[in-house]
């Protein structure tokens, strides 16, 4: 009982702070200096009869009341306006970006994870050590640098100096196909992923260590010990899983936000993802496109949050009674 | 031989045993915990470290009108070669107005530092206020408080600050502004919690008792009580928020006419230094900057291990 009290009681505030932010995304637009009227009339390549027909669609020769109503009612059929600059919808414009931005954000923060979890774990378990002096103050040096500044580096190192790498784009201009394409963007996906992974490794490490030097500290670690485990496996069997229940919450709601963190290294790397598409809007005020990356990261992290909470309390029943 | 005889001086009576008032009697205890607290702090070595490192550049940015002169620093001023490498004139070399690295990176610590600083106050006073009405009030207040703070924690931060400052414009105090609005709700959380806790104890319940106000409260007891929680947890913002104001900049969103390292970083990158090999234009901005975030990165943890009692016990 108390579990499905708990789930229900979980989405219900995804549900609210969905509202919210729909909500939010629509007045920050309308409150704002610059209102869209005046920005949708400073384009200069819709023509007038198309700004007149997005002013009549979006309804902003109406009240504020009711052009939420048809803003709400527009979100949750999926029209998110369009593009100031190709007339093209919004929503299929970020459709088409977002494959490259799930690839570089999957693969780097699955990278990332795995071995921010083994430094953490290796650090903690040898506490004062080479290994976990050494780790710790390498995870705060890339934990204090600036992402970009990274990526620039590692494009000045890896691109210019030693040629290994391309610099920047999705793939070459020559035509490949099949095997040869995919080995293509992976060469092209390498520096963008590699500046992502370290520049989330640190903090992975990190909190996994602190979480797993708790749990060394508990009694049911010193009875094990008492029991003559070895020490590789009250490590494996009895420490880490018990460590990794914070940690994993972390991962679920850092999920969340790995959309936004791609924005600078899309645009250092011109990676043809939702981040670039969210910097080019940036420079000629394209707001139909930042109100629906605003959108779209919003709902990914409140996702990503249910699907913690979710995954935490059917991980620790102490959450779902409580 | 007659010495004059000193007037007799009418010894003054010995001042009466005075009451000293409560608040000196507060400031002296606070003195003490501040001076036993730094004992701690001093065996630190990860803690002085980075107070060293940030003394170092907190000293360089109040200096810099006296090292460098700041007219140089215009474009329209600059009589340095562009693009120069590293010589005994510029001794970083020089940028695409060939104004010297060095002079740049001076004043770029001043910005960098306002927009550590400010920011991280701006942060502080949100957060402070929303989550001390919040844990204190209760009820009402607190859940719509509450809500507001968990929703603003899912925002994602960096979307909303391009979102905020390409529509406010780029400005060092917009900039300022946007890293405030986007960051406090975390502090407000913490704030909140410790409210909670403070609020409870038996002496604000005297102190209710004895007749004391909302506000007396807040600013006597419960304020307090909730700093030196969140003290390390600003030490920590200010790095956040040097972070921040560099990747705005480095999106283009910085303001061009104040130079911060973040500013000089992306100008390098849009000028082609990484295709020209300027290192020099590109390496010490963001040398500067692991440094300070850095800096202050182990400044807060050491002080986290200090005032956390949570923590104090490992």
């Amino acid at each position: 009982m108390g579990s499905q009290r708990y789930l229900v009681r979980k989405v219900l505030h995804a549900i609210a702070t969905l509202l919210f932010v729909v909500a939010f995304n629509f007045y920050l637009f309308r409150i704002m200096p610059g209102d869209p009227i005046t920005i949708l009339a400073r384009s200069q390549h819709l023509s007038r009869a198309d700004i007149a027909e997005q002013i009549a669609n979006l309804g902003l020769d109406k009240p504020l009341p009711q052009q939420l109503l048809i803003y709400l009612g527009d979100t949750f059929r999926g029209e998110l306006g369009v593009d100031l600059r190709s007339g093209a919808p919004v929503s299929q414009l970020i459709a088409e970006r977002l494959w490259p931005t799930i690839l570089l954000v999957g693969i780097s923060t699955v990278l990332s994870i795995g071995f921010g979890l083994l430094i953490g774990i290796k650090g903690a378990w040898q506490r004062g050590g080479l290994f976990d002096t050494t780790s710790l103050y390498t995870s705060l040096v890339f934990y204090s640098m600036p992402e970009g500044w990274l990526g620039m580096i590692l494009i000045v190192l890896f691109a210019g100096l030693l040629g290994w790498f391309p610099a920047g784009q999705y793939e070459s201009p020559a035509d490949l196909t099949g095997f040869a394409h995919i080995v293509d963007v992976l060469n092209h996906l390498f520096l963008p992923c590699l500046t992502l992974t370290l520049g989330y490794i640190g903090e992975y490490a990190i909190v996994m260590r602190s979480s797993l030097l708790e749990v060394r500290g508990e009694d049911f670690i010193t009875t094990a010990r008492a029991k003559g485990v070895p020490d590789r496996d009250v490590r494996r069997r009895h420490a880490v899983p018990n460590a990794l229940l914070p940690t994993l919450t972390l991962v679920f709601y850092s999920f969340g936000f790995v959309l936004g963190g791609a924005v600078v290294i899309e645009s250092v790397f011109s990676w043809p993802g939702v981040g670039r598409l969210t910097y080019e809007a940036i420079g000629e005020l394209n707001y139909p496109i930042l109100q629906g990356v605003f959108l779209l990261s919003s709902v990914t992290v409140i996702l990503f949050n249910l699907a913690a909470d979710i995954l935490y309390g059917y991980l620790d029943p102490r959450i779902r009674e409580g | 031989m007659a010495i004059a005889e000193p007037p007799v001086v009418q010894a003054e009576p010995p001042p009466p045993p005075t009451r000293r008032s409560a608040r000196a009697i507060t400031w002296a205890r606070r003195r003490r915990a501040v001076a036993a607290h730094w004992r701690v702090y001093r065996r630190n070595r990860q803690g002085m470290w980075g107070l060293a490192i940030l003394l170092i550049f907190i000293a360089l940015a109040l200096a810099a009108p006296l090292l460098v002169d700041e007219r140089r620093l215009e474009p329209a001023f600059s009589t340095g070669i562009p693009f120069q490498p590293p010589s005994a004139d510029a001794w970083l070399g020089t940028d695409k107005f060939g104004r010297s690295m060095v002079d740049l990176l001076v004043y770029g610590a001043r910005i960098s530092l306002l927009v550590g600083f400010t920011a991280t106050v701006g942060t502080m006073l949100i957060g402070s206020v929303v989550g001390i009405a919040a844990g204190y009030y209760g009820g009402r207040i607190d859940a719509l408080l509450n809500a507001f703070t968990n929703w603003f924690l899912v925002l994602p931060w960096i979307v909303l600050a391009i979102v905020l400052a390409s529509l406010l414009g780029a400005t060092l105090f917009n900039i300022i502004l946007v890293i405030a609005i986007t960051s406090w709700a975390g502090t407000a959380r913490l704030v909140r919690a410790q409210t909670l806790t403070v609020k409870e104890r038996p002496y604000v319940e005297r102190a209710r008792a004895l007749g004391a106000g909302d506000w007396h409260l807040i600013t006597r007891h419960i304020l307090p009580n909730v700093f030196p929680v969140i003290f390390a947890n600003t030490v920590l913002t200010v790095a956040l928020s040097i972070l921040s104001e560099t990747t705005l900049s480095i999106l283009g969103l910085g303001d061009p006419n104040s130079v911060s390292w973040g500013v000089i970083i992306e100008e390098s990158f849009s000028s082609g230094a990484l295709t020209a090999g300027y290192w020099w234009w590109l390496i010490p901005p963001g040398v500067c900057i692991v440094l300070v975030t850095l800096a202050f990165t182990m400044c807060g943890y050491a002080l986290d291990e200090i005032l956390n009692p949570r923590l104090r016990e490992r």
